[in-house]
């Protein structure tokens, strides 16, 4: 396969970007995209030029690491995919593809496809983690957990925070991502003594770390690699109004 | 959002109903029409409950108008750099067109109520002929108002469609099979109100009132 690429580069936080144009040939379609991209990179790098920087890791798609805007589609065309594990195969021979960073004021670009994304350490840091002392694994039945609950929580907990909600989102929003985070800690009896101070600090680290607010677009979902639900976001909704509605300072409120 | 969404949202089926009312005769109609300004006498005076219900409205309104301001300009903020290649709607088309819809429907508010509530716009505008008000309006030769409100309508059809599930899941909706059911109930919702509101117009354009 031959391919045009528009590439977003920015040599660093204060540079301004620009996309610029590269050409590669000779595309195996069993190739993944990040392998291509490293296909580019060499060449470029034996041309004496900067390879593009881009953020990988286990490219087996569950660290969360990579994170690409590709046509427009967080971590490309393929549903349920991250952009390690998306194949050349899904693109066409001659086709022109852009990459961009991820877009949000929370998440700053440090260089071309790489971005800053501790503004969600911050909101795992105000409230995701519980409290119990976990120690070593307890006997099975010490705590029992309905299944259904052990399985929609399982399904939050699917989330790697590879930020593709946010860059999908129209208002720049992290909600889902925080959604997964409560969703899964106030389904187990576990995640239950901070239940409510925890959807407090999280949604007010969510906002303060520059986050735009949520209107359940649903386009977060659509693109999120490991299909975490919307509904998640109902159950985010509905810790914060009972939490409001319980008042710190009046005992037994 | 949610609050003040629900509120005009009731006040929408009414509004819908007491049109209906038009297909009852013109004398009902205008009956209907005087009813509304003696609603709660004699405890209160006359158009008394009217200009509560005013009120309320535009407060509502305009809550609602300064809570999705918020959330605009928050949107703006939090994606300074814009992407080069922008997709096209993949969630719901009615949700990414909430802003801008809404901004077509205070217009049509605004003139909606220049229209047939203080005549000014109204080729008739005769405050005791409601009947005969909104028969001028949607004459076949004023074609263009017709067309107008149908834009209008539609533009609320979709508002509604998106508002009415969002505000579910404002207001904790959280199940998977209940978001079905509030994506289902929103639809027919946003149909039924369009539905209701655009047959007085087309009734009166096809001649069936006259």
């Amino acid at each position: 396969m031959n391919l045009t690429l528009r590439i977003w580069r920015q040599s660093g936080p204060d540079d301004k970007g620009r996309m610029v144009t590269y050409q590669v040939e000779d595309v195996s379609p069993d190739m993944s995209f990040l392998e291509m991209l490293d296909v580019l990179n060499e060449r470029l790098i034996l041309d004496g030029d900067e390879p593009v920087a881009f953020d990988h890791d286990c490219r087996e798609g569950i660290c969360g690491m990579c994170g690409l805007m590709i046509n427009g589609d967080a971590h490309g065309p393929q549903r349920g995919t991250t952009a390690c594990q998306l194949h050349m195969r899904q693109f066409k021979d001659g086709e022109t593809i852009d990459i961009e960073p991820w877009r949000a004021r929370a998440f700053p670009v440090i260089k071309d496809l790489v971005v800053n994304r501790s503004a969600f350490d911050k909101i795992i840091a105000a409230g995701g983690y519980v409290t119990a002392p976990t120690g070593s694994a307890p006997e099975a039945h010490a705590t029992p957990v309905a299944k259904a609950n052990a399985d929609a929580a399982f399904e939050s907990a699917a989330c790697i925070g590879c930020g593709a909600c946010v860059a999908a989102c129209p208002n720049g929003s992290g909600m889902l991502f925080t959604a997964a985070k409560i969703t899964q800690l106030s389904l187990l009896p576990q995640g239950q003594p901070e239940r409510y101070t925890r959807v407090i600090g999280m949604v007010d680290a969510h906002d303060e770390a520059g986050f735009g607010g949520c209107t359940n677009a649903g386009e977060c979902t659509a693109v999120c690699p490991k299909g975490i639900p919307l509904n998640t976001i109902g159950r985010l909704n509905r810790d914060y109004l009972a939490a409001t509605a319980k008042r710190g300072d009046t005992p037994g409120s | 959002m949610a609050v003040t969404g629900i509120l005009l949202a009731l006040f929408l089926i009414v509004h819908m109903l007491g049109n209906l009312k038009i297909f009852t005769g013109e004398t009902s109609f205008d009956h209907y029409a005087h009813w509304l300004r003696s609603i709660g006498t004699p405890l209160l005076p006359e158009t008394w409950y009217l200009w509560i219900q005013r009120a309320v409205l535009t407060g509502a309104v305009v809550a609602h108008i300064v809570a999705a301001t918020v959330l605009a300009l928050r949107a703006r903020a939090a994606r300074p750099v814009k992407y080069a290649h922008r997709k096209k709607v993949q969630g719901s088309y009615a949700a990414r067109t909430m802003r801008w819809g809404g901004v077509i429907i205070l217009l049509f508010v605004i003139y909606h109520i220049l229209d047939l509530t203080t005549g000014h716009l109204n080729p008739q505008g005769d405050p005791a002929n409601p009947y005969g008000n909104v028969v001028a309006d949607f004459a076949p030769e004023r074609w263009y108002v017709t067309a107008f409100y149908t834009l209008a309508i539609v533009t609320l059809g979709f508002h509604l469609r998106h508002g009415a599930f969002s505000a579910f899941r404002s207001l904790g909706q959280q199940t998977p099979k209940g978001e079905r059911r509030a994506r289902t109930a929103a639809l027919v919702f946003a149909v039924a109100l369009c539905a209701g509101y655009l047959l007085v117009p087309f009734a009166v354009l096809t001649g069936l009132v006259a």
